[in-house]
């Protein structure tokens, strides 16, 4: 369990990413972010619970839904909505896009938009660093959906005879696009149920309780480090808003979003704060920088330059060009 | 060393010879450790490098490349065999969305200096799912570069070139070759991509092939010149780069062009190469051009319906001759 001032810093990263991710759907509402995005409101504990459990040089690889692991993981309000918004300031020089936010320099190798294709990668991420010797963890995080694709258990059976140093986390929000997982998937718990079956453990974690997700990647974390090999954790939780873009989510039955909107992770840190005896104005302090920190990003976003044209025909190759002939 | 090696030998000799310099130098692969590949291309290289360097897979092609892609974005130069290169068609997300984009879709965070080495081609009558020339598969996906040496010390060469690319290369062994043999190039010898070689001179015709087809131009020319037509065959050896220069200094001296290649006429790369010899050297050219590809059709079993489907000697000398009157 972390100190009331270690989880008030993780507060405040949940409200920074909850800030961000509202910010993100105005904007898109407005036109200001073209194509679409996957938010992540509501699994924000998932990214910030996970990212204090893991060394600053581990790996993390993403889905498209990975606006909160790269801000959990050190990327600012500010490059994220530069990118969503076409900016040369984004992260990814407005080359990615949502759905491919990526911040190398903090071991955030990228948010892939293919279901399930990331997982290999972050075996291989893995087995690098067990080549290595740098006992770096390599952690791929993934929905519910991805639990039914081949690549998945291609992953996990190669992360277990290899014993590699990666975890597989799970964020069960329930839904795959608008299809209940339960709907297409044989057993309850569609990532943890099937890990023994790949010989590494499956474990259930409450993904809204921060501090319930950051001692379980923890634990997993020692275990993988020390040579012990892969993990499975589903982490539970639910997504505030629709799969993409504008979708209302109409296909959830209102008792299930009323009690999953009551579980919100925010809500749940905040009452364990004033159990640990925060002040309230402490916690509303925190709040408060939150929302000057992502207004400042929009702001800043907004007034920053567009791309160069000529950018579009750079970093095909190591050259840094795109000519495909000599 | 002896002083003929096979195109097989090469294969491995040219693999050992980075491993030796390079120690993040990495293969993996079905059956490529104590059983030497099923091919015999990775012969050696378990018993001089150790199982932390050669690593036999399961049947997961999308966890092979996957896991390269990984530990190549990690700091590790990861070879990885598919067995066949029609197997490719399993692990093709990784070959077309997320290896060739990774470097251009993070604005350039993120590289993936890996090698994915595959046999190819038919000839020796393995039906329609064994003996596919794919490397045209490849050459649709902007970010690939695409390898295809014709003699063992091209393989060397061109292996030594791959290895050290920072930019992902799809090496094609072709199958009809591996028993063919030639003079072992001396150490430290590479063939750097995108370089064509002209390996036959003559003043009438210019012949464009790859991997297989450049001993089978070969033989045509020879049949050729005993009808007075002198062909020079090109040997493009790499597909990306290409070395469009090399195609236009020849048709510069012969003004008339056949490109010779095994995948099918359907979207082969001679389509490529003659659309710039259209664009950029239709005053070279006193003759149309012609393709001989593969047949529209899955590869048949049998030797006597294969040599209907992929080009031989016969059909590139009728090719040329047709051109030779008009
Ligand atoms: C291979 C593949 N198939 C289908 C899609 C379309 N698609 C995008 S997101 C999605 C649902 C994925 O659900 P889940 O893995 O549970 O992740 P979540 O969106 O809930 O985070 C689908 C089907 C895709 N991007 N990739």
């Amino acid at each position: 369990m972390t100190d009331a001032t270690g989880l008030l810093a993780r507060y405040e990263r949940m409200a920074v990413i909850r800030r961000t991710e509202k910010a993100a759907h105005d904007l898109f509402l407005r036109g200001l972010v073209k194509g679409t995005t996957h938010l992540a409101a509501g699994q924000e504990a998932i990214a910030v619970g996970a990212s204090a459990a893991l060394r600053p040089d581990d790996y993390v690889f993403a889905t498209y839904r990975g606006h909160h692991h790269a801000l959990a993981r050190g990327a600012t309000p500010e490059e994220c909505l530069a990118e969503l918004m076409s900016r040369a300031t984004g992260l990814c020089r407005a080359k990615g896009g949502s759905m491919h936010l990526t911040k190398a320099a903090t071991g955030m190798l990228g948010s892939y938009a293919i279901v399930g294709s990331h997982l290999p990668m972050a075996v291989g991420a893995a087995w690098s660093a067990r080549l290595r010797g740098t006992e770096q963890l390599a952690v791929a995080f993934f929905g519910d959906g991805a639990t039914n694709i081949g690549a998945f258990h291609e992953s996990l059976n190669l992360a277990a005879v290899w014993k590699l140093p990666v975890l597989f986390v799970c964020e069960n929000n329930l839904y795959m696009e608008y299809t209940p997982i339960a709907d297409v998937t044989a057993v309850p718990r569609p990532a943890a149920d099937r890990a023994p079956a790949h010989g590494i453990p499956g474990e259930v974690v409450d993904g809204n309780d921060v501090e319930a997700v950051e001692e379980a990647v923890g634990r997993l974390a020692r275990r993988a480090r020390a040579g012990e090999g892969p993990a499975v954790l589903e982490a539970e939780t639910y997504r505030h808003f629709g799969h993409s873009r504008a979708d209302p989510a109409a296909y959830r039955p209102a008792e299930e979003v009323e009690r999953w909107v009551k579980h919100d992770p925010l809500d749940l840190a905040r009452g364990r704060l004033a159990e640990r005896g925060v002040a309230e104005e402490t916690v509303t302090g925190a709040d408060e920088r939150a929302r000057a920190l992502v207004e400042r990003a929009v702001e800043a976003a907004r007034a920053a330059e567009g791309p160069d044209p000529r950018e579009a025909l750079t970093d095909v190759w190591a050259d840094g060009g795109a000519a495909w002939r000599t | 060393m002896a002083d003929v090696i096979t195109y097989r030998e090469a294969v491995a000799e040219g693999i050992a010879r980075e491993m030796r310099r390079d120690a993040s130098v990495v293969c993996l692969g079905e059956d490529i450790g104590a059983a030497g590949g099923v091919f015999k291309t990775t012969t050696g290289l378990l018993t001089e490098f150790g199982p932390e360097r050669v690593w036999d897979t399961p049947i997961s092609e999308q966890a092979i490349v996957g896991a390269a892609m990984g530990a190549a974005m990690t700091g590790m130069r990861p070879v990885a065999e598919i067995m066949f290169s029609d197997f490719l068609a399993c692990c093709w997300d990784y070959l077309a969305n997320e290896i060739p984009k990774v470097r251009y879709m993070t604005g350039g965070q993120v590289t993936v200096p890996l090698v994915v080495r595959t046999a190819n081609g038919g000839g020796l009558g393995f039906g329609a799912q064994h003996s596919q020339a794919t490397e045209n598969w490849a050459l649709t996906v902007p970010g690939l570069k695409i390898a295809a040496p014709a003699t063992p010390a091209d393989v060397i060469g061109m292996m030594a070139a791959a290895i050290r690319s920072e930019d992902p290369v799809v090496f094609f062994e072709h199958k009809a070759l591996l028993a063919t043999k030639g003079p072992p190039p001396p150490p430290g010898h590479v063939v750097e991509l995108g370089r064509a070689a002209v390996v036959r001179e003559g003043a009438d015709v210019t012949l464009v092939a790859l991997a297989s087809m450049v001993p089978l131009a070969l033989k045509a020319a020879d049949v050729l010149s005993g009808e007075g037509i002198e062909a020079e065959v090109v040997d493009l050896r790499c597909l990306v780069p290409l070395d469009a220069a090399t195609v236009l200094a020849s048709l510069r001296g012969t003004s008339r062009l056949v490109t010779v290649e095994e995948n099918p006429y359907q979207g082969g790369w001679g389509a490529t190469v003659v659309s710039i010899v259209a664009d950029e050297g239709f005053g070279l050219l006193d003759a149309p051009v012609r393709r001989v590809a593969g047949e529209c059709v899955p590869l048949p079993f049998a030797d006597a319906l294969e040599e209907q489907v992929i080009p031989t000697v016969e059909k590139v000398v009728a090719a040329v001759r047709s051109l030779a009157a008009y």
